[in-house]
């Protein structure tokens, strides 16, 4: 966490752009400018911004928004709810769908079956979100009205209208990682239908089912799973795109927002955040490792 | 079929919301919902000049002084003023009844002190700040402001329709420094700010303020009684255009301030959206360094005037005819000091005679430095249009992509192009901003102490501005601004490459909405 946020600090402040200039406008003069920088503390040395920040970190203080003057927390826990709603439904769907194509794809291996299920796979990754989500909006919201083309609700005001919101952009982010899920399954599960303890059990008059679901299942859940978590740190902070499309009001857009107007405290604050949920997401998978096969050890 | 399988749709979701108690998605409430155009970062529209703060300044607060639709000032706070006959001491008397969003009433201190802080800020206010001997407040309702010298602009500052505009703040906020934000916004304008429901990049919100006491004259720009006829107003930031768009056709929005020109046509075809073209337009600019080789030679600057061909630049940049128009005036078009005088050269495009101008400025071969910010899309396509022209005409080009953010950064760097400086780089301006000459920044010949960004260097230019500012009546006024243009057209303090507009799109059940380059909210009426 600190090397990240030491390279976050260096990116950020050595890369082009000054956030006086933004806030001071077309009229300001050199002076109004340098003012503004002095005010903001963007006329310190790095080491002298670096170490103000370091002091911050450790109260457990983000700081403040360079342009709403706003906490860079309260920022962030603005955007959490729409970010894991999103991600959280995306994942549920995409699991709920994937894995079951997966195995019916490995368990026909080389059927119109699998072959169908690997087709829209192909097809899931080569449609870019935002058509994907446009075609959506056009049929399910413009055309037959049924969703409304945009915004998010909180679970706060109501389960119903809140997932209501969630369906359109929820199907429109799962297909990539339906279509991901559904081939790492199918690969594990035929990858361990190979295996001699399975031949075992066949001949031993294990029916098909219950090869796969007891035996094939359990022992290819660890990539799954690893890919499972690589999806949701990716929901997590990467579906900008979808973001817009929809009108979620995420953390990917924040970042974006952010980024455009040098907010450094907002951008160093989401990044940290972010690599903070990647350990723990990447905790988690390794815990669950242990849990799927008592093998692995740490 | 389709029609069947809609029906049924539409039955059975309708059905199912009401059950689920979703009937308040179809937005009958007296609430507009806005998308603006840009998101509301920050809250004090002294502190930046940013449009959407100014936006929001004039749904809270209110101005001494407005514009009305024929760029005459009006009094808005202000019952009466009177002016000496030596020109030098003008008195205000408020309006009575005023009253700030926190309920205590708007007094002359607020006045003073609100009119310093803006005079530190605003080009403009710095200027008459200069003028000025004194400002004092005479008693609770009246205040005095005494010139060094006549000065033909007191009123007409006071009336500023764009950033920064002087609105009117409690004393106690007006007292910040003007280079920190105000921590609160209290107003005493036709709504209020509900800080509790501002998400910034996602939702503001701003409600009736039932003790406003508009004025009696009809609302006309800035100007005239701001009667609010809805409870509520949110400005939603919807940063993807189509997205927007779909939402004004669902319904979901009843308002959309910056559609795009390609979006346009979508619309226009749904009978239930008005598009509404806005009173000025947008004026193109092209901004060179006058610092260094060859735009430092007026023969290269001429040259870039007989390179752009106003038509073809906004073919390129805007597309659709209806939404552009060549225009050479400085001061825009459709404005009081409209003039064609001295644009022989930018309205004559020849090829030939930009290489004759090169030649005769000595341009080495150097590479010119080409500025493209790729996200804002007029200026990243007339930089295009420009680097190619110049291709073109036989000039080595360098075209530079990067954000806004940096090319605002990097255009103030007075450095040689080859160090990291540069030689053009494309803006816009609204033309609220640059109807005079003294709002409009670009045709300031103030060198690198106060000249825009590509610094101009011309003491004529800087005099005849300054004789601007101190006459005081109209006919003279346009004189002096038609001495300006030409004296600019010679000087080529920027090269404009034409005029293009961006209509509201709003909802059928939206009115009276009012014909103003600002979006406002009062007058407005939702069936």
């Amino acid at each position: 966490m600190g090397i990240v946020a030491l390279f976050v600090f260096l990116l950020l402040h050595l890369s082009p752009g000054d956030p006086a200039t933004i806030i001071a406008g077309d009229y300001a003069s050199p002076a109004d400018i340098a003012r503004i920088r002095a005010q903001l503390g963007l006329d310190q040395p790095l080491h002298i911004q670096f170490t103000t920040w370091l002091m911050q970190l450790s109260r457990g203080d983000l700081g403040v928004s360079i342009f709403s003057n706003l906490p860079v927390s309260q920022l962030i826990l603005q955007r959490v709810e729409p970010t894991l709603s999103l991600a959280l439904t995306t994942l549920i769907f995409a699991i709920v769908v994937a894995i079951p194509l997966g195995i019916l794809a490995a368990w026909k291996a080389g059927s119109w079956v699998d072959r169908t299920v690997m087709a829209f796979s192909v097809l899931g990754f080569s449609t870019p979100v935002f058509v994907l989500g446009y075609a959506l909006i056009y049929i399910f919201a413009l055309q037959l009205g049924l969703f409304p083309v945009q915004g998010f609700v909180s679970i706060t005001d109501g389960i119903i209208p809140f997932l209501h919101r969630l369906v359109l952009p929820s199907i429109t982010l799962s297909v990539i990682f339906i279509a991901l899920f559904a081939r790492i399954t199918r690969a594990s599960i035929l990858e361990i239908l190979n295996e001699d303890y399975i031949r075992t059990a066949k001949s031993k008059g294990l029916g098909e089912r219950s090869i796969l679901a007891r035996h094939a299942l359990p022992n290819a859940a660890v990539p799954i799973v690893t890919v499972i978590g690589i999806g949701f740190a990716l929901l997590i902070g990467g579906v900008v795109v979808t973001e817009s499309v929809y009108n979620i009001p995420g953390l990917g857009r924040l970042t974006v927002d952010a980024v455009l107007r040098r907010d450094y405290p907002v951008i160093q604050g989401i990044i940290l955040v972010f690599s903070g949920l990647y350990v723990l997401i990447n905790l988690i998978i390794d815990l669950l490792y242990v849990a799927l096969d008592p093998r692995i050890r740490f | 079929m389709l029609k069947s399988i809609k029906n049924l749709a539409h039955s059975s979701t309708l059905f199912l919301l009401t059950f689920m108690g979703l009937a308040s998605l179809a937005y009958a409430d007296n609430t507009i919902r806005m998308v603006a155009h840009a998101d509301l970062k920050n809250i004090d529209p002294i502190w930046t000049t940013a449009y959407i703060t100014r936006n929001h300044g004039y749904m809270v607060y209110d101005t001494l002084f407005a514009l009305d639709e024929n760029f005459n000032p009006q009094p808005q706070m202000v019952e009466n003023h009177t002016v000496s006959e030596d020109g030098l001491i003008y008195e205000f008397t408020l309006r009575k009844g005023l009253q700030w969003h926190d309920d205590k009433p708007v007094t002359a201190q607020d006045c003073v002190a609100s009119l310093l802080r803006w005079g530190a800020r605003d080009g403009m206010g710095q200027k008459l700040m200069d003028m000025m001997a004194s400002l004092e407040t005479m008693d609770t309702r009246t205040f005095r402001l005494t010139l060094k010298k006549p000065y033909g602009l007191v009123i007409d500052s006071l009336a500023k329709l764009s950033s920064n505009v002087p609105f009117m703040m409690p004393e106690r906020l007006a007292k910040t420094d003007p280079f920190e934000q105000v921590p609160e916004t209290i107003g005493s304008g036709p709504f209020k700010f509900i800080k509790d429901e501002w998400i910034p990049g996602v939702k503001v919100v701003y409600v009736k303020n039932e003790a406003y006491i508009p004025r009696e004259e009809p609302a006309s720009f800035a100007a005239g009684g701001k009667v609010v006829n809805v409870d509520r107003v949110e400005w939603l930031y919807i940063p993807d255009p189509a997205t927007a768009m779909n939402a004004l056709i669902a319904g979901e929005i009843d308002f959309f301030e910056v559609p795009p020109v390609d979006l346009l046509p979508i619309m226009e075809s749904n009978p239930e959206i008005i598009i509404k073209p806005l009173p000025l337009g947008i004026q193109g600019w092209m901004r060179l360094n006058h610092l260094h080789p060859p735009f430092n030679n007026p023969a290269a600057r001429q040259a870039m005037l007989w390179l752009v061909d106003q038509k073809n630049f906004l073919q390129a940049v805007i597309g659709n005819p209806e939404y552009f128009q060549t225009c050479p005036a400085f001061f825009g078009c459709g404005t009081p000091l409209e003039t064609a005088i001295g644009s022989e050269p930018l309205m004559g495009h020849d090829m030939d005679r930009v290489r004759e101008l090169f030649a005769e400025a000595g341009y080495d071969g150097s590479p010119i430095i080409v500025m493209q910010a790729t996200d804002t899309p007029a200026n990243s396509g007339a930089a295009l249009m420009t680097a190619q022209l110049l291709r073109e005409a036989g000039i080595n080009v360098e075209l530079q992509a990067m954000d806004w953010s940096t090319l605002t950064s990097r255009r103030a760097m007075t450095d040689p192009p080859s160090e990291g400086g540069w030689n053009i780089f494309i803006t816009w301006w609204s033309g609220a901003d640059i109807f005079n000459p003294i709002t409009n920044i670009g045709v300031s010949g103030g060198c690198q102490d106060r000249a825009w960004f590509g610094w101009p260097c011309d003491e004529e230019l800087e005099h005849l501005r300054h004789e601007y500012a101190l006459a005081t009546s109209s006919d003279a006024q346009f004189r002096i601004a038609e001495q300006i243009q030409k004296r600019a057209y010679e000087v080529v303090t920027y090269v404009n490459w034409g005029e293009f507009n961006t209509p509201f799109a709003y909802r059928n059940n939206l009115t009276g909405f009012l014909s103003s380059p600002v979006p406002f909210f009062w007058n407005v009426e939702k069936q």
